[in-house]
């Protein structure tokens, strides 16, 4: 096995365990603003499609990046929008008051 | 600067980055907190995508802002749908979202054609399944809460067979390129049969379920980023992806156990095996009432407890219901709502769609708190909800739901159900609830009914 492929597990699996201890914590109210917040977080993979894009290797690679860019920078860009406006509704009964 | 150090700043950034969704995950645990948790993921997030745009490899920036700029025009407005609409589009984002990810891993191996080696291919082939399979299966799920496919579980005899053999059938050629990475007639292949497995996948599931398949996809969306940072040693991904899938997995095991379906039933994705239910419906004799008289009910009770379910959305009845609690608070009535967690079409769904509704959130209770009250509760006033407080899944062991938790809305003093008509809900399964001597069922539309009674109400206050 390569020795990146066990360093990258070693940080899979820290950052599962991560992943489990702060999600359990989520309150399930906020579920759904979860649900878009992780999506948009995920969204990170434009990141490696910017990369693949700008080193305009073959025309294939090149389409096949753009496309990447373009689904997940969407998902970026419309995941943080909906969860701050979901987000924005939770008002408590006290601030309501006020 | 030389590459070297560029890089080295890159790296930083992306460490930068990682901190900050952890710490924006951490801020979602509380309302109070949780639009900080966005902006920290937002910061994250900018600063990733500035750096890399920095990274020395880059040659050509065309493709990357044409591509951005389509992006942007894209995300906007699926940022801007309707609340009710939020499970079709988290949906359609898990499809984006592995479509990415496979695209990405398509491209690595033609890349890399010339030198990958049997472990690297073993981790694209992995990569690239998920991915596929995530993408359509998502389309069809998003397809199926748009309601451009049917909402019924679409069945047919051998079913599961023909699935995990078309699953069977890219797994061996996955390991068929392990064996032979160069194969280019056999890659495009597998690529198509995962594509076909995640239709194959979602179709048989019907509508009931998904709240199950939404977040279960969301787990495979993320674990596909996951994997795609094994390929390319990218540390950001991992984390980013571990964290996503993580939260997926764990909503699908919450959403499983409210439905009272089985771990493993979660982890292959096999719900082909929905029974259609057979229980006829018999006319049995209700006890109906007036908007008039539901209201001299509410306004005699201490406790009211109102219980939403997704009907109470397609009639738009919300505001009402937050009307009928400012009414009800103002004269002293606890008024609190209680929160199934497969309300809705999603995760959380019903929450979002009553904070929408100006419902302050700690008037919205979840099942397993709300449930010891019941028994101290005057009046549980259900609004589209049907199987979630259906006692059939405690009594009846033969009933298809039987074992689902449920509200318990029977061990209080009056129940009234708004309801259409006496048509069974989601599962197809009749009410006990509603032939109960304590039980009041108010016929008709839950928006005008519920205005019905806040005019009375409101008339009955300024009388007194």
């Amino acid at each position: 096995m390569p020795a990146d492929f066990i360093s990258n597990l070693y940080v899979f699996i820290l950052a599962g365990f991560v992943g489990f201890g702060l999600i359990k914590r989520v309150s399930p109210l906020l579920h759904t603003p979860l649900m878009s917040l992780t999506n948009a977080l995920d969204a990170i993979v434009v990141v490696a499609a910017i990369i693949i894009t700008g080193r305009h290797e073959t025309p294939l690679t090149v389409t096949l990046g753009a496309i990447a860019v373009a689904a997940s920078f969407s998902n970026m860009v419309g995941g943080f929008f909906i969860t701050d406006r979901m987000i924005r509704m939770f008002k408590s009964g006290a601030a309501k008051k006020s | 600067m030389n590459v070297a150090a560029i890089q080295q700043y890159l790296d930083i950034a992306y460490i930068a980055a990682v901190v900050l969704f952890i710490l924006a995950l951490k801020w979602l645990s509380s309302p109070v907190s949780a639009r900080r948790g966005v902006l920290a993921g937002e910061i994250a997030a900018g600063l990733a995508v500035v750096a890399t745009l920095y990274n020395p490899e880059l040659v050509a920036y065309k493709w990357i802002v044409i591509a951005l700029i389509i992006g942007a025009g894209i995300g906007i407005p699926l940022g801007m749908v309707k609340i009710t609409a939020v499970p079709q589009r988290t949906a359609l984002s898990h499809a984006f979202g592995a479509l990415s990810a496979a695209m990405i891993g398509i491209a690595e191996y033609y890349v890399g054609l010339s030198h990958i080696t049997r472990f690297e291919m073993g981790e694209i082939g992995m990569e690239v399944i998920i991915g596929s399979l995530t993408f359509t299966g998502s389309l069809i799920a998003a397809g199926k809460l748009q309601e451009l496919l049917p909402q019924r579980p679409i069945v047919y005899k051998g079913q599961n067979i023909v699935s995990f053999s078309i699953l069977g059938a890219a797994v061996i050629l996955a390991v068929a390129l392990v064996i032979n990475p160069q194969n280019t007639v056999l890659f495009p292949i597998m690529v198509v049969v995962a594509l076909l497995f995640g239709v194959t996948l979602v179709t048989p599931i019907g509508g009931a379920d998904m709240p199950t398949v939404i977040s279960l996809l969301n787990s495979y969306a993320g674990f596909s980023a996951s994997l795609l940072g094994f390929v390319l040693n990218s540390k950001v991904l991992i984390v980013a992806g571990a964290l996503d899938g993580s939260s997926g997995f764990i909503l699908s095991v919450i959403m499983c156990k409210a439905m009272n379906r089985s771990f493993t039933n979660v982890l292959f994705g096999a719900f082909g095996t929905i029974q259609t239910s057979t229980t006829k419906t018999e006319a049995r004799p209700v006890r109906s009432a007036s908007a008039e008289e539901a209201a001299e009910i509410l306004t005699a009770a201490r406790k009211v407890v109102i219980v939403p379910g997704y009907g109470m959305a397609v009639a738009q009845a919300q505001h009402k219901l937050r009307e009928m609690h400012d009414i009800l608070t103002k004269r002293g009535i606890d008024v609190s709502f209680a929160i199934h967690p497969v309300a809705g079409r999603m995760p959380g769904h019903m929450n979002v769609l009553l904070a929408e509704a100006d419902v302050p959130y700690d008037r919205l209770i979840e099942m397993d708190e709300i449930n010891p009250e019941f028994p101290r509760t005057d009046v549980v006033l259900v609004v589209g909800a049907n199987d979630v407080v259906n006692p059939a899944a405690r009594l009846d062991k033969n009933s298809p739901i039987a074992g689902m938790p449920i509200l318990n809305a029977s061990e209080d003093q009056t129940v009234m159900v708004i309801k259409r008509s006496m048509s069974p809900g989601f599962a197809g399964i009749d009410n006990e609830l509603y032939y109960l001597e304590k039980t009041l069922m108010l016929f008709g539309d839950a928006k005008s009914f519920l205005t019905g009674i806040n005019k009375e109400l409101n008339t009955a206050g300024a009388g007194a």
